[in-house]
């Protein structure tokens, strides 16, 4: 099994080299744009179908999570500090290269906090806030963990609107770009378009090969059997509760983290990534992607993220939404990618009778 | 049977991701001007971006059943945001780099038009927005400029018309939405100044279902003399209905977001009374012949209300300044090279728009001066001028 | 004003919200127990119910307007759970609720395009929009008590169908023991289109009532439906008359927030409390851990 899932990661990563060329080629460049927003997009994605498809919970907060990893850096790397120059922990902080002095469009002197150190104060909070939410919700058997996040995603949702901090309702703007590595640079610049695009889809694939290992380890066995048994699961003594929040608490990290990503990118960030609609999308795209299906995951929500961000619905956007996810739940619970490759494979069979049987599923 | 349908599905897909339309941009004689225009025509701003795109619409194919500009058609390439900022910066890139449009107009709301301001400005593209917040312009980027009156306009009348009326303590309430805020920002900042004392100031949530319990608040604070609400519906029809029910019987005044005769029908007998500022559009029929405004928004009601069977409303004439002035530009640049435009622009004088006489200048890129706005009140269920 | 009277007014207040939230949570439940289905497009047929009667009122006197909408929308209830849950009974119940959500987009986006953006209203029923009415000092809307009067009158109704009516009693057994009532001789499928149908029906009722105080819009149904909820929990999922009185808790609760806390934070209050009560006694303040109509989702 481990060489198929070498060639899967293979296939993806040369379908996305694949694609980068072939609008190199075709002077269609520009569309990388909207396929880097919809690769952040699809990590958390992903990560929420880790929660749905191995521990069979569903979230609907992680627009929540995405928004509070968004902010955080949002906040942090364009609020200026420099009134607070002189206390000790501000000085400490800077020692420790936290802050970075710099001008800002106007030319006035400000201190802000470096994207890196955003970065990990945005993981560390996401962490804790997933902790609190998940480890009462989860304790519970049944789907509180839907009500609590639910919950959680309007309190979010709730108080970057009403927070001057956090912009109000306009959001934060002039986001700094994030030099990630030296070379590495994430931003929206023209220039930097393609670099940014691998940048994405680097990210995307080392998720996924993550995740991949983690489910075929012995976490993602535990997490399977309490998927289809819980009871069972818990007789043979898997603590099914911790199984269950650590991998909330993955995903939850994983939707912050593309928030930091997706804010650097855009330059900017508003409230709207936290309400509820959002949530609700990343749950459409989740089940549209046959939800314990990661590939199958990654590969749905980018697709139709991009066609949404490109235009492609027009005012029908959230009726396309609501439609898949109904269409797709009543004929393909288990997504449309699983059938479709069986279909794909039973055509290849009968093309090659002396191919013998189709073998069973991944 | 069932799988085919997918196969089938998955294959167009795909096939509908490859043929993606390639934009090849050329400046040939009856090549259609290119005119992008992001609106919230969806979503919880939709109020703002439907009236918008609907007039938009109209006025490109007036323009366009005229013969164009400078000999050639315009092509309007509208994108509907739904009030999402990721989703305008998305379109602002696209119309940008793919379309090579030569101006944006949009988008609808200032938290979206605040993402794509440096976006615009770094790409030297011209952008037209229809929000109102003061922030857009000011600082004054090189590239954008904005069509409805400034809020803190509107603060202006609001408190001039307190002096006359001796109210110097008031309670202010917002929506959670941008337009609350904006509103909220300038009236805090410009009270002192004015004398005005803001003795409760509250935020409420945009879909509010009732809004009785702020106001018991209001009416629970000593020596409030008037109200300030900053909102759109159906908040606003909500909060003057609450006052009347409460016996709370002091001025309310409103933003000029109140700016459609169906929110004075929808709030009924509660709207009497109701002071606040808006441009002359509502109150057309009573504009003398003199006014230069009264030629334009005649026309422009008469236009819009056969063609879409509904009332005229102010949104709607942000979308109708903007497109006007772009196309102004054009026309007095002769040109459509983009940074003759934007110069054009910046040198409109007395250009008559539905909000008012636009005079732009390199340092005000609203060109609206105070007197864009009238103070108006709501007698016998209709909105009228107020008079002294 | 004293503060004996701004503290009645407040309570008023927060009955004034707390009934809205009551009878939207009421159909939450219904749907709930029948099926086990959290039902996230319960606000839609709210928004249904008032988008459709104000059209109706147009042609037809007020009352054959909201008799109409009511119908018709309990009939949609009942032709969406044929379409989409009949099918499904072999899905978990995850799928389903992720439906009703699919469901609650597409019938927002249908309804945008059907009618259009603007906030529309009935008219007030008794009175208009500047009367109110006096109690100790402090003032309420008379449709308030509308809402109020409907609220009780679908109680009363709705525990005596499913007290004494041979359709109710079948409906609670399905409620509490979906195989035993199938194994004793139960059309479970029929059942569960008519908890649709009527939960429709409450919703589309409470929507004609509320239209007047909340007016109407495509997409007011997505807040209800999420207060609703929120009410139905407090009250614990599946007992109605905890429906009423978590509703009427959480509007009290947000009334008396706005006098303390600033008013841009009194969502946040109502739902953290919910998540308090979600972890400390998951079964809603008025369910009992093992009584009847609490099943697990």
């Amino acid at each position: 099994m481990k060489l198929r899932r070498f060639i899967v990661v293979l296939l993806l990563l040369a379908a996305m080299v694949g694609v980068q060329i072939f609008l190199r080629a075709t002077g269609q460049e520009f569309c990388l744009t909207q396929l880097t927003m919809a690769l952040y997009y699809a990590l958390v994605v992903i990560g929420l179908g880790l929660v749905m498809g191995y521990a069979g919970q569903v979230s609907l907060g992680h627009g929540g999570f995405f928004a509070i990893g968004g902010y955080t850096t949002a906040v942090l790397t364009t609020r200026d500090f420099s009134p607070f120059k002189d206390t000790a922990w501000v000085g400490l902080l800077k020692a420790a290269h936290v802050f970075v002095a710099k001008e800002d469009l106007f030319g006035a002197q400000v201190m802000v906090v470096t994207p890196w150190a955003a970065f990990l104060a945005a993981m560390a909070l996401t962490a804790v806030v997933a902790v609190l939410i998940g480890y009462p919700a989860l304790r519970l058997k049944g789907h509180y963990l839907a009500m609590a996040t639910l919950g959680f995603g309007l309190i979010v949702y709730k108080i970057l609107l009403g927070s001057t901090v956090t912009g109000a309702a306009d959001g934060i703007t002039s986001v700094p770009e994030w030099s990630l590595f030296g070379v590495l640079t994430v931003s929206g610049k023209t220039a930097l378009r393609v670099q940014n695009y691998y940048i994405a889809c680097g990210l995307v694939l080392a998720v996924l090969l993550l995740l991949q290992n983690l489910v075929h380890s012995r976490v993602g066995r535990a997490l399977l059997a309490i998927h289809d048994r819980e009871t069972a699961a818990n007789a043979m003594g898997i603590n099914t509760a911790s199984y269950k929040l650590r991998a909330f608490v993955l995903s939850a990290i994983l939707a912050a983290a593309a928030g930091v990503f997706f804010t650097h990118y855009t330059g900017g960030i508003g409230p709207s990534e936290a309400s509820a609609l959002k949530s609700v999308r990343y749950v459409a795209l989740a089940a549209a992607g046959g939800m314990a299906n990661l590939w199958g995951v990654a590969v749905i929500s980018t697709l139709i993220n991009y066609l949404s961000l490109r235009d492609w619905f027009g005012s029908y956007d959230n009726a396309v939404f609501g439609t898949m996810l109904i269409v797709i739940i009543s004929i393909a619970p288990e997504g449309p990618l699983k059938p479709l490759g069986m279909a794909v494979r039973r055509v290849f069979f009968r093309l090659r009778p002396s191919g013998g049987k189709p073998h069973g599923a991944a | 049977m069932k799988k085919l349908v997918l196969v089938g599905l998955g294959a167009c897909l795909v096939g509908m991701l490859l043929c993606m339309p390639t934009a090849v941009a050329a400046e040939k004689k009856g090549e259609p001007i290119k005119i992008g225009a992001i609106f919230s025509v969806t979503g919880p701003a939709s109020f703002l971006g439907a009236p918008e795109e609907k007039t938009a619409k109209m006025l490109v194919e007036k323009l366009n059943k005229e013969g164009g500009l400078l000999g050639r058609p315009v092509e309007l390439i509208i994108k509907d945001s739904a009030g999402s900022p990721e989703k305008a910066v998305s379109f602002a890139k696209q119309l940008i780099e793919e379309e090579k449009v030569l101006a944006i107009i949009g988008p609808s709301t200032s938290g979206e038009t605040m993402q794509i301001k440096n976006l615009c400005e770094e790409n030297k593209m011209i952008l037209v927005s229809c929000a109102a917040a003061e922030v857009i312009v000011n600082p004054v980027a090189k590239y954008v400029f904005k069509t409805p009156q400034k809020d803190s306009q509107a603060v202006t009348w609001i408190f001039n018309t307190m002096k006359e009326k001796g109210i110097s303590k008031v309670a202010m309430l917002s929506s959670n939405d941008g337009f609350g805020s904006a509103g909220k920002k300038q009236v805090e900042g410009m009270a002192a100044a004015a004398g005005i004392e803001i003795l409760c100031n509250e935020v409420y949530d945009k879909q509010a279902t009732d809004l009785t319990d702020i106001l018991t608040k209001v009416k629970g604070t000593a020596g409030v003399q008037a109200v300030i609400n900053w909102s759109i519906v159906p908040a606003q029809s909500i909060v003057a209905k609450n006052m009347k029910q409460l016996g709370l019987n002091i001025p309310l005044f409103q933003s000029h977001g109140f700016g459609n005769p169906k929110y004075a029908a929808a709030a009924g007998e509660a709207a009497e009374g109701t002071l606040f500022p808006a441009g002359r559009l509502l109150v057309v029929d009573e504009l003398a012949d003199s006014n230069p405004q009264k030629k334009v928004l005649a026309a422009y009601k008469k236009d819009y209300e056969a063609l879409y069977k509904e009332d005229v409303s102010t949104f709607g004439g942000h979308g109708y300044d903007a497109v006007l002035i772009v196309t102004e530009a054009i026309k007095k640049a002769n040109s459509t090279d983009r940074d003759k435009v934007r110069d054009a622009i910046e040198n409109l004088k007395g250009l008559v728009g539905t909000a008012g006489v636009f005079n732009m200048t390199p340092q005000d890129h609203t060109g609206l001066a105070l007197d864009a706005f009238e103070m108006m009140t709501v007698k016998g269920g209709k909105i009228t001028l107020y008079k002294k | 004003m004293g503060s004996g009277d701004l503290i009645l007014q407040y309570l008023l207040s927060g009955i004034t919200k707390g009934s809205i939230y009551a009878i939207v949570a009421i159909g939450f439940n219904l749907i709930f127990s029948a099926t086990g289905v959290l039902n996230f497009a319960q606000g839609e047929f709210v928004m249904l119910g008032g988008m459709i009667a104000v059209t109706l009122s147009f042609y037809v006197p007020l009352p054959v307007a909201i008799t109409g909408a009511v119908i018709l929308v309990a009939l949609i209830g009942c032709l969406l759970e044929v379409l989409f849950f009949r099918r499904l009974r072999r899905h978990s119940i995850m799928h389903m609720v992720i439906i009703t959500i699919g469901l609650s987009i597409v019938i927002q986006e249908i309804a945008l395009h059907l009618w259009d953006e603007k906030v529309r209203s009935l008219p007030y029923f008794t009175g208009k929009e500047i009367s109110s009415v006096a109690v100790f000092g402090a003032t309420i809307s008379p449709q308030v008590l509308w809402v109020l009067g409907t609220v009780a009158v679908v109680f009363v109704l709705l525990h005596a169908f499913l007290r004494y009516s041979l359709q109710g009693r079948a409906m609670r057994a399905c409620s509490s023991n979906p195989e035993a009532a199938m194994l004793s001789g139960i059309n479970i499928a029929n059942l569960r289109t008519l908890s649709f149908g009527l939960s429709a029906g409450i919703g589309a009722l409470a929507g004609c009532v509320i239209s007047p105080i909340t007016m109407t819009q495509y997409e007011m149904g997505g807040p209800l439906a999420i207060k609703g909820f929120a009410a139905a929990i407090l009250g614990g999922l599946g007992n109605p008359m905890g429906a009423v009185a978590g509703g009427l808790l959480v509007g009290v609760l947000e009334a008396f927030s706005v006098s303390k806390l600033p008013a841009a934070y009194n969502d946040v209050t109502a739902f953290a409390v919910l998540l308090l009560v979600l972890f400390v006694r998951p079964q809603g303040l008025f369910g009992s851990p093992t009584g009847d109509g609490v099943r697990e989702f």
